[in-house]
C-alpha cells in the first residue's frame, strides 16, 4: 500500500511542478558550430542584467531543427542555431506542429579549413583532388570503380607522396552537411557524374569505407591534437579552430587560395559557407528577451566588422548582408514557408 | 619423473601464479597513477590565477562622485571608462592597436571586478590603494608555462607587445599567482578566465537531492516487500529477474525514458536538475533495490522469529527490527548508488542538461549543467585555458565520489553487525 500512495504522490507532485513551469530564460538548440558565438552573446546579454543568460545546448543542426520544429509553447526551444539553411522537409515540420512563423538570421561567415600539421609541408589540393581522396566510388579511364587511392601521390603527381590519411566529422555535423556540398559536390569529376547518371547525387558525397576516412566524432579539440602529432594526417574543421590553434596546425591551400578572413567573407576562398540561427516568433513576447537578444546578437558590437564575434573566429557579413540581417532582425520578417 | 622433481614442479607452478597476480595488480595500479598523474599535474593550475596589480585613485573627482554621495550616484559611475584610464596607465601604449592589446591582457570582467571592489570598499573612498584584477586566460596560460613564447609571433596568442608589457609588470613583481575564487563560485562562462564549476557543483548537489529523494524510499519498501512480505512464485521471480537486467540497462537509455516522459509527457522544463534528478533515480533505483535486498537477507532469521515469539505482529518486525539491523548495508548501498549517478553524463544529453549555463542555479527548476558535463562541455572548448579547468573538475569530481565511496565504506564497517 505503501508503494501505491508513494507512486500516487509522485506523480501528482510532476503534475503539480508542470503547471507551475513558466520559463522566464531564452533557450537555445542547434548547430555545433554556432554554439561558440551563441554562448559569447548570450553571455554578454546576460551580463548586461536585465535579462536572465540563455542558455545554449550544443545538439547539431539536424537535432536543433528536429527540437525547434516540434512545437509551439514554453516545452520548447525558442531559437535554433544552424550551419545551413533550414531544409524544406524541416519547414514542413514546423508547419505540422503549427510553428509558422520563423525569423531567419545570418550570423556571419565560416570557412571549413583542411588542417595539418605545423610540421608538415605546406600543401594545396583541389576541389576534385579532395573528392577523389575521400570518395567512396571514383571514375577511371571511364570506369566507377571502388576508391582505389591510397597515396596522395597515386591521385596526382605533383601531391606528397605519403599515404592518405583524414580525419572528418560525424554526419551529424553541419561541418559534414557543409563539406558534401562544397566540396564532395562541387568536386565531384564529370565523368563519375556522366558514368552515375541519376545515382550522382548519392555517390557523389558518400565517403570512402575502407578506413582511410576517420569519422572523428564531434570532439574537435581531440582532432587537433592528432594532428599536431602526425604531420601526415589531415583533418578538417571550422575557421574558428585554427585561430584558436595556431600553435599547433596550419590549413592547407584549396585551388591555390589560403584560408583567410577576406578570403571567406567574398567566397574567393572555396570553401565557405553562411551560418544562421532561427528564431520562432510565437515565443517573442511570451519568453522575455527574445526580441533584445536578437538585438544584441545582430549588433555592430557583435556581429560587425570590428565586433567581439570576430575576436573568436567569426567572419563577419559583407556590409549589404550585414544590412539585410540587421533589417530582419530588428523588424521581425518571416521567412517564407 | 621423481617425487623431487613433481614437487619442485608444483612449487615453481605456484610461485609463477603469484607472480601473474603481481603483475596484474601493478598494471592497474599503474594504469591509475598515469591517470591520477596527468589529471593531477594538467589540472592543479586552474586552482590559482594570475592576477595584475593595479593602482587605483579612488579620489571624488576620478569616480566623478559629489560631496556628499547617495547610492544612486555610486551605481552611475561609469566603471568601464574608470577601469580603463587606470589600466592605461599602467605601461605606455600609444596607438589605438596597441591600447587594445594592453587591455586585452586583463580579465574581459574586469569592469566589473573594479565595481565590485569599491561598491563593497565604500570607506576607502578618497584613498589610493592597490588592487589586483584577474589575468586574461592567454597570459595566465603563458606566466603557467603553457604556452611557449619562443615561437614567431604571428603563431602565438600573446603579441610581441604585449610580451614587453608582461616582462615589464614581471620585473615591477606587479604579477602574481593568487587563489582562484571564481572557480567555485562562477557558472560557466566563454572566457576561461572567469568561468567557474559553482553553477556545474549545484546542478549536481540538486540533482543528486532529488535523486536520493525518489530513488531510497521507493528502493527500499520495493526490497522490504520482495524479501519479507512477497510470495514466492513465478510473478516474484519474473520481477526479481527484471530489476537485475534494469541495472544492467545502459544509462542513456534512462534518458530516452527521461525525454519522452518527463519532457513530452509531463512537460517539466527542460535543462533543469529536478529533470535530471528523476532520470538518475529511474536508473538509480535497481542499483538500489539489489544491495538493499542483501542486507535485509543477512539479517539471521531468529531475529524475525524471535520478535513474532512475544506477538510482534509482521510488519512490526520487520519494521522495529530488520529494517534498523540492515540500515547500515542499505545505507552504503544508497550511497554507492548515488556517487554512480553523480558521474552519469550520458541520460543528461537527451534531457537537455549538457548546456551552456552562465547562472548559477538558486533552486531544482533552474536549468543547470553537472559537474561531468562540464568536463565534457569544457573538453571541446577550442580554447586553451579549459584545458586545465577540464581537469581541476575531472579532480573535483574525482574527490566527491571518493568521499562518498569512504563514507560507505566507513558506515559498513563501524555499524555493521556481525552476526557469529
Amino acid at each position: 500500500m505503501n508503494k501505491i500512495k508513494f507512486i500516487a504522490a509522485f506523480v501528482l507532485g510532476l503534475g503539480i511542478t508542470s503547471a507551475a513551469s513558466a520559463r522566464d530564460q531564452i533557450q537555445i538548440v542547434g548547430s555545433s558550430t554556432v554554439y561558440p558565438y551563441a554562448t559569447v552573446v548570450a553571455e554578454k546579454f546576460g551580463k548586461s542584467g536585465k535579462f536572465k543568460t540563455p542558455v545554449v545546448e550544443s545538439t547539431g543542426t539536424g537535432g536543433g531543427m528536429k527540437l525547434f520544429c516540434s512545437g509551439v509553447g514554453t516545452q520548447h526551444p525558442d531559437v535554433t542555431n544552424a550551419s545551413r539553411a533550414i531544409k524544406s522537409k524541416e519547414k514542413a515540420l514546423c508547419a505540422k506542429n503549427g510553428v509558422n512563423d520563423i525569423i531567419e538570421i545570418v550570423v556571419g561567415n565560416d570557412g571549413i579549413v583542411f588542417s595539418h600539421s605545423l610540421k608538415a609541408k605546406d600543401a594545396n589540393f583541389t576541389k576534385e583532388q579532395l573528392w577523389r581522396a575521400l570518395a567512396h566510388d571514383v571514375d577511371i579511364n571511364g570506369k566507377i570503380v571502388a576508391n582505389p587511392y591510397k597515396k596522395w601521390s597515386d591521385i596526382d603527381k605533383s601531391l606528397p607522396n605519403f599515404g592518405i590519411k583524414i580525419m572528418v566529422p560525424p554526419p551529424t555535423s553541419g561541418t559534414r552537411d557543409a563539406w558534401n556540398s562544397l566540396v564532395m559536390g562541387k568536386g565531384c569529376s564529370k565523368a563519375y557524374k556522366e558514368l552515375a547518371g541519376k545515382d550522382a547525387k548519392k555517390g557523389c558525397p558518400k565517403l570512402r569505407e575502407d578506413g582511410l576516412a576517420i569519422e572523428a566524432g564531434e570532439n574537435d579539440t581531440l582532432i587537433v591534437n592528432k594532428l599536431a602529432a602526425d604531420p601526415e594526417l589531415f583533418g578538417l574543421f571550422g575557421y574558428s579552430y585554427l585561430i584558436g590553434n595556431k600553435d599547433k596546425i596550419k590549413a592547407a591551400s584549396i585551388n591555390g587560395v589560403k584560408p583567410s578572413l577576406e578570403g571567406i567573407q567574398d567566397y574567393s576562398y572555396p570553401i565557405a559557407r553562411p551560418l544562421f540561427f532561427y528564431v520562432k516568433k510565437a515565443h517573442i513576447g511570451v519568453v522575455p528577451g527574445i526580441k533584445e537578444f536578437l538585438n544584441e546578437f545582430t549588433s555592430k558590437k557583435a556581429m560587425g566588422n570590428l565586433g567581439y564575434l570576430t575576436d573568436i573566429g567569426l567572419v563577419p557579413l559583407s556590409n549589404d548582408k550585414y544590412k539585410i540581417t540587421r533589417n530582419s532582425a530588428t523588424k521581425l520578417i518571416n521567412i517564407k514557408m | 619423473m621423481t617425487k623431487e622433481q613433481r614437487l619442485k614442479k608444483r612449487y615453481s607452478a605456484e610461485k609463477r601464479f603469484k607472480a601473474y597476480g603481481i603483475i596484474s595488480v601493478c598494471a592497474a595500479l599503474l594504469f591509475v597513477g598515469i591517470l591520477v598523474f596527468k589529471v593531477f599535474s594538467e589540472g592543479s593550475g586552474a586552482f590559482v590565477k594570475t592576477a595584475i596589480q593595479l593602482e587605483l585613485d579612488l579620489s571624488k573627482e576620478k569616480l566623478n562622485l559629489p560631496e556628499k554621495p547617495t547610492k544612486e550616484d555610486f551605481e552611475n559611475i561609469d566603471f568601464y571608462d574608470f577601469a580603463q584610464q587606470h589600466i592605461l596607465k599602467i605601461y605606455p601604449a600609444i596607438t589605438t592597436k596597441e591600447k587594445k592589446e594592453l587591455l586585452t591582457l586583463f580579465s574581459s570582467d574586469f569592469e566589473y571586478e573594479v565595481k565590485d571592489f569599491i561598491l563593497s570598499n565604500q570607506n576607502l573612498i578618497g584613498q589610493k590603494v592597490f588592487f589586483k584584477i584577474t589575468a586574461a586566460s592567454d597570459l595566465d596560460q603563458m606566466h603557467k608555462g603553457n604556452y611557449t613564447r619562443d615561437i614567431p609571433e604571428e603563431r602565438r596568442k600573446v603579441s610581441n607587445f604585449q610580451l614587453t608589457i608582461y616582462d615589464f609588470l614581471l620585473k615591477e613583481n606587479k604579477i602574481s599567482k593568487i587563489f582562484n575564487n571564481y572557480l567555485f563560485s562562477n557558472g560557466d562562462s566563454r572566457n576561461p578566465e572567469i568561468a567557474g564549476i559553482g553553477g556545474a557543483m549545484l546542478g549536481s548537489f540538486f540533482s543528486i537531492i532529488v535523486c536520493l529523494i525518489i530513488s531510497f524510499p521507493i528502493a527500499l519498501l520495493a526490497a522490504v516487500y520482495l524479501e519479507e512480505f512477497a510470495p514466492k512464485n513465478a510473478f516474484t521471480d519474473f520481477i526479481e529477474i527484471n530489476i537485475n537486467n534494469l541495472a544492467a540497462v545502459p544509462s542513456i537509455v534512462f534518458g530516452l525514458l527521461g525525454l519522452g516522459i518527463l519532457l513530452n509527457v509531463f512537460e517539466l522544463p527542460r535543462s533543469t536538475s529536478l529533470v535530471g534528478g528523476i532520470t538518475l533515480a529511474l536508473m538509480t533505483l535497481p542499483r538500489i533495490i539489489i544491495p538493499c535486498r542483501a542486507s535485509l537477507k543477512a539479517v539471521p532469521p531468529s531475529i524475525r522469529e524471535g520478535a513474532l515469539a512475544v506477538g510482534a505482529s509482521k510488519v512490526q518486525s520487520v519494521m522495529h527490527h530488520v529494517v534498523p539491523l540492515a540500515m547500515p548495508g542499505t545505507l552504503s548501498g544508497t550511497i554507492i548508488g548515488l556517487a554512480q549517478a553523480l558521474g552519469e553524463t550520458a541520460p543528461l544529453l537527451l534531457i537537455g542538461m549538457v548546456a551552456f549555463v552562465v547562472q548559477v542555479p538558486g533552486t531544482p527548476m533552474d536549468p543547470s549543467s553537472s559537474l561531468p558535463v562540464q568536463v565534457y562541455l569544457w573538453s571541446e572548448s577550442a580554447e586553451r585555458g579549459f584545458v586545465e579547468k577540464t581537469s581541476a573538475t575531472i579532480m573535483m569530481l574525482l574527490g566527491f565520489l571518493i568521499a562518498m565511496n569512504s563514507i560507505a565504506v566507513y558506515a559498513r564497517q563501524k555499524f555493521e553487525k556481525k552476526w557469529i
